[in-house]
């Protein structure tokens, strides 16, 4: 699978990462690369295989369902670039 | 029955799919034990996670998953003892991770059904595709400066359920009817508030038309966040018009995300989400996979309440309500509590009546709900018991109810102290009665003549005499006897 320039600039806008014109052909031949290594590994047979949800025999831990966190607004705001009262403040995103 | 919209080449069928997020009860958030409490300060219930801060790791909210299991049960729907979370990525303020722990490919609930009760008090059942649990998002407040956004934080990480309908829905009412439905279970079982108006509840709602007695499915477009019942069945209604007017032009649908303008009547794209349907979902690293075994999903089991089906089977069963009546009882638990306390040992038909049509009226008069009820089930059925041994008529029943939603006093009490109750002398009727009879004589005449239908006017005439107070059967007794040639 070869990954284009298109490609490229529409993964690089999904990810709001800013890809400079000139750095796009060896990023997409870079991609390109990554994606056939993938294709190799998809030839190995796992039919019987589970997939694998990480490297150590652990169940998902629970908590109890009780408050014991947040009322700290000045902290949560602490490197807010802008804020208002006890608000984010960010440039107006409406429709 | 079957809902068809006229164009100009002919008629259409509209599919319908509702995606409803609804907000889960716990005390704290999915993953983070901040609290979901509602009202507090701006950005007063984050943790660090919620915020987007690195190297905080989710930790799931046994309550939550518990209710996920809980709702899925009610919707009589397979629970799934090993589901996955994933990450859905998308950039918006609101979201400060970059993404929203969701689930994809493997929800914690799949496949159920829900029966819709109709207007005309038939039924039918449509399908539940999935429900998965994910993270709400925070608040964007957009009115007060000119060119900036507020945010706060404190819903972002909350847990919703999303609930998928199949797309089998197939007209506005029956999307009205699966909205109702869905909040009366959602209530019963306590998973969530389900107040569209209030936000705890929000629906999105794929539609798309096609041509009458076609099966295929056309594209769809969703709209979004519509947020109560009667505006999603107008905003179906709108879209699916727009379609036709579409197709019949010659045109093409694009799958896009729409937003509804109820003041316009019209929907209109969004276009910030053009490229929303990417969200390139993974599972989420920092989560195993959600497990858990048969005895928890038991435990939940024995805890489950009659839910609306069972309850307005039994009601129409063991108290012969109609299909109609027993669907409207059932709506609130509130509602059908109230009601059985009113039926019990008593006439269940004459409690179904005071209830739909007395209360109702009065508690939508008060724009109350039954919970704040001025009278009680108590006193209600003190005024059935009331009616039942002749101490007062159904007419002055009906002043006495007034009097006792004003005052709140038992309906006892307020019989006694007013003089209500009813004549049951016969002497007392009987002077009435000549009375009437004496000022009437042509009346007299056409009945003797055969006009049966004057003893009803008649009967009015001496309940009038006596403020309302005679016993209508003896009046009409004594009436006849007295008529007779």
């Amino acid at each position: 699978m070869t990954i284009d320039k298109a490609t490229v600039q529409r993964i690089a806008m999904l990810a709001r990462i800013d890809v400079s014109e000139a750095d796009q052909d060896a990023m997409a031949k870079e991609l390109s690369g990554i994606m056939n290594w993938i294709e190799q590994l998809k030839e190995v047979n796992t039919d019987a295989v589970a997939p694998m949800t990480g490297g150590t025999d652990m169940k998902l831990a629970w908590r109890a369902d009780a408050v014991a966190d947040g009322a700290q607004p000045d902290k949560v705001l602490a490197n807010a670039p802008d804020r208002h009262e006890a608000f984010f403040a960010v440039p107006k995103v409406v429709e | 029955m079957t809902y068809l919209l006229k164009g100009d080449t002919g008629e259409w069928e509209v599919v319908i799919g509702l995606e409803v997020h609804a907000q889960v009860i716990s005390e704290s958030k999915l993953f983070s034990a901040a609290s979901t409490s509602f009202g507090s300060e701006p950005n007063d219930n984050v943790a660090f996670l919620d915020a987007g801060m690195p190297g905080m790791l989710p930790v799931v909210n046994q309550t939550c998953v518990a209710q996920a299991v809980r709702t899925g049960l009610g919707l009589k729907a397979k629970i799934n003892h090993r589901s996955v979370f994933a990450r859905k990525n998308y950039f918006y303020a609101d979201l400060p991770l970059g993404y929203q722990i969701s689930q994809y490919d493997a929800p914690i609930v799949g496949e159920g059904t829900l029966v819709l009760d109709m207007p005309d008090g038939s039924s039918r059942s449509v399908g539940i595709e999935r429900l998965h649990l994910e993270q709400d998002a925070g608040k964007s407040i957009h009115d007060i400066h000119p060119t900036k956004s507020f945010i706060d934080f404190n819903r972002a990480g909350v847990a919703l359920m999303e609930i998928v309908s199949k797309p089998d829905l197939r007209s506005p009412e029956e999307a009205g009817a699966y909205l109702r439905k869905l909040q009366s279970i959602l209530r019963y079982l306590g998973t969530c508030d389900a107040n569209m108006e209030e936000g705890n509840m929000r629906c999105d709602a794929n539609v798309s038309v096609r041509p009458k007695g076609s099966t295929e499915l056309r594209t769809r477009c969703e709209i979004k966040n519509v947020n109560s019942v009667r505006l999603v069945m107008q905003a179906i209604e709108h879209e699916a018009r727009r379609h036709i007017a579409v197709y019949e032009a010659g045109g093409t649908i694009k799958q896009e995300t729409r937003l509804y303008d109820p003041n316009r009547g019209e929907t209109r794209s969004m276009r910030s989400k053009e490229f929303a349907h990417d969200y390139r979902y993974f599972p989420d690293p920092d989560l195993l996979p959600l497990e858990f075994d048969d005895a928890f999903v038991a435990a939940i089991q024995k805890t489950l309440p009659e839910l609306p089906d069972d309850k307005k089977d039994r009601f129409i069963k063991s108290y012969g309500l109609t299909a109609y009546d027993a669907g409207v009882l059932v709506a609130e638990k509130d509602t059908a509590a109230y009601f059985e306390e009113v039926a019990k040992g008593r006439d269940p038909k004459a409690a179904s009546n005071w209830v739909i049509s007395n209360l109702f009226g009065l508690l939508n008069k008060l724009n109350v709900d039954i919970a704040k009820s001025p009278i009680s089930a108590h006193q209600l059925g003190q005024l059935l018991d009331l009616i039942k041994d002749n101490t007062i008529s159904g007419r002055i029943a009906k002043d006495v109810f007034e009097i006792m939603a004003e005052t709140g006093k038992d309906p006892a009490a307020i019989v006694q102290e007013r003089g209500l109750k009813q004549v049951t002398d016969t002497g007392a009727i009987e002077q009435a009665v000549d009375q009437v009879l004496a000022a009437n004589a042509d009346k007299v005449a056409q009945f003797r003549a055969g006009k049966e239908q004057v003893l009803g006017w008649f009967v009015g005439q001496v309940m009038k005499a006596t403020q309302g107070k005679a016993n209508p059967a003896m009046c009409q007794a004594l009436l006849r006897k007295k008529l007779a040639p």
